[in-house]
């Protein structure tokens, strides 16, 4: 077994309100959900020796420890490929002090994804970085291919094609994100739940997606505080321990644009859920539930059939029938996904698997021992196994 | 407004195909291995020493969307946008230009074309392998 697995856990959890217009800056959104973080976990600004968080984010570690009024950080770092780095950063902070390089890592990512920088358009800055991602990129955003929703929906289409699935069955996920959604006060969607109708007379954005496949812009921000399983072991929190904390990248790997494999589909979500298997000395049948990330949802059948919890193509089948529902066999995204919560990156999915443990979520799945959570798809990504 | 490729040493042969009317796949020198996208190693047997070869620029459609949300720079929508499979055995996107969002399927066959958008960049555009299309495709770009 790992000598990672239950080293590290997350022991306090922090959020800003997710809005549409948040009115401040995307750095002050940052230190806002650090400091609820560290509230929340009975810690303090003294008491933090590292920052973690995604090459994407605009506020460096440096900038938020000067806001905190840290004196001295002994470790900062930072995880690459966007959504993929969301349960990498946690692996970060969990090597960082289970190894005793730092006592308390703070995870952090903050932004205004819908006020400012729009994550969900045409991104001529993706397409012109001085780097071999945009040297990658002159493949696709010339001919028309670059906006996150397009190169979601190439692989989406193919996925219908080869295993005869329907766009209700890419709808199911919606329903169930919005279910859970409709009960959460702080997630968009809050009293609003969907049906499978209304996601098929949702208006086209890329065929074959409808806009209810597709995640919100959201501004907002969110903290994670990951200590030691000693540490842990004094504070308030119940702690969820970091049963396995894995990254993935798959051969031939782009991000967003892994087209020239012979197959292709996310397969570095395999190369996460093999290392979350071995490392935790659990598996798929052990999960009890998962937060599968979800800003488009063909991303999550296919996560479904990745981390084995059923086979390639056999993922419509496994959502129907409120499954994947609160009060399913195995329920997914029970704060209302990014679908219906925000879009945070998945951040805020991390979030919901800690209150699934200490049992505080909005939907309370019962007797939660362990829960698989995921990053970023269609990108180099990671994932958690979260265990009490 | 037309989104313009990044270019190095490793993909300026592509670009300065297109330009003269050439669909250009790497190829290795080496070992005859070909690939796309291009890059500075070979794949197959790790040799620098990397030529290419002129494509027929026909393929058949691997996947495809109908991109009508959001603005595409320099697009009017919807736009088809495929996944091509080369004849040669590599795969490449390419936009779709003259066809209507419900005459793409998978499986369909495409022919390159050019589109020459001034004289630094000429890209590869793509059209459903009909009679119809054949008979006013240009020869080369002009």
């Amino acid at each position: 077994m790992s000598t990672l697995s239950r080293k590290a856990a997350i022991v306090g959890i922090g959020a800003t309100e997710f809005s549409k217009a948040s009115g401040r800056s995307e750095l002050q959104l940052s230190v806002e959900a650090v400091r609820h973080a560290l509230a929340d976990c009975g810690l303090t600004v003294a008491d933090v020796d590292g920052l973690t968080t995604f090459t994407m984010d605009t506020s460096s570690e440096i900038a938020v420890a000067r806001e905190l009024g840290m004196k001295e950080m002994r470790f900062f770092s930072r995880i690459n490929y966007g959504g993929g780095a969301a349960c990498a950063t946690v692996q970060q902070a969990a090597m960082a002090v289970a190894t005793g390089v730092a006592d308390v890592v703070v995870c952090y990512r903050g932004f205004n994804e819908r006020s400012e920088s729009r994550f969900g358009q045409f991104s001529l800055a993706a397409a012109t970085q001085v780097n071999t991602n945009g040297l990658d990129n002159a493949w696709s955003y010339p001919m028309g291919l670059g906006t996150p929703a397009a190169t979601v929906a190439m692989q989406a289409t193919r996925y219908l094609h080869e295993y005869g699935a329907t766009s209700r069955d890419f709808g199911a996920v919606a329903v169930a994100d919005r279910r859970h959604a409709a009960n959460n006060p702080h997630a968009f969607f809050y009293g609003k739940p969907i049906t499978i109708e209304d996601h098929q007379a949702s208006r086209m954005i890329v065929d074959p997606l409808h806009l209810l496949d597709c995640c919100q812009e959201s501004d907002g921000a969110v903290a994670l505080v990951v200590v030691s399983a000693e540490r842990a072991a004094d504070l308030p929190q119940t702690p969820a321990y970091v049963a396995a904390a894995a990254q993935g990248s798959g051969a031939d790997q782009y991000v967003m644009t892994s087209y020239y494999r012979d197959d292709i589909g996310i397969p570095e979500m395999g190369v996460v859920g093999r290392e979350l298997w071995r490392q935790s000395g659990l598996g798929p049948a052990d999960m009890r539930m998962g937060i599968l990330y979800d800003h488009f949802t063909p991303y999550v059948l296919m996560q479904l059939e990745e981390l084995g919890f059923c086979g390639r193509g056999e993922a419509p089948g496994f959502v129907a029938d409120g499954r994947i529902e609160v009060d399913g066999a195995f329920p997914l995204n029970t704060h209302g996904g990014q679908l219906g919560e925000a879009y945070i990156h998945g951040m805020n999915g991390i979030a919901e698997g800690v209150r699934q443990i200490r049992g505080s979520s909005v939907n309370p799945v019962d007797d939660v021992e362990h829960l698989v959570v995921t990053a970023g798809t269609g990108v180099p990504t990671s994932g958690l196994v979260l265990s009490r | 407004m037309t989104v313009r490729p990044m270019i190095n040493r490793d993909s300026q042969f592509f670009w300065d195909g297109t330009a003269a009317g050439e669909l250009r796949i790497q190829k290795c020198n080496a070992c005859g291995a070909k690939r796309f996208p291009p890059g500075p190693a070979c794949q197959e047997c790790d040799a620098y020493d990397r030529g290419f070869e002129v494509a027929a620029g026909t393929g058949t459609v691997f996947s495809y969307v109908v991109h009508r949300h959001p603005p595409v720079p320099g697009k009017e929508l919807p736009i088809v946008i495929a996944l091509v499979d080369l004849d040669e055995g590599v795969r490449m996107v390419a936009e779709v230009v003259d066809v209507a969002p419900e005459e793409i399927a998978i499986g369909q066959r495409l022919q390159v074309d050019f589109n020459r958008v001034d004289d630094e960049l000429t890209l590869p555009v793509w059209r459903l392998d009909t009679p119809r299309s054949s008979a006013t495709r240009r020869p080369e770009a002009e």
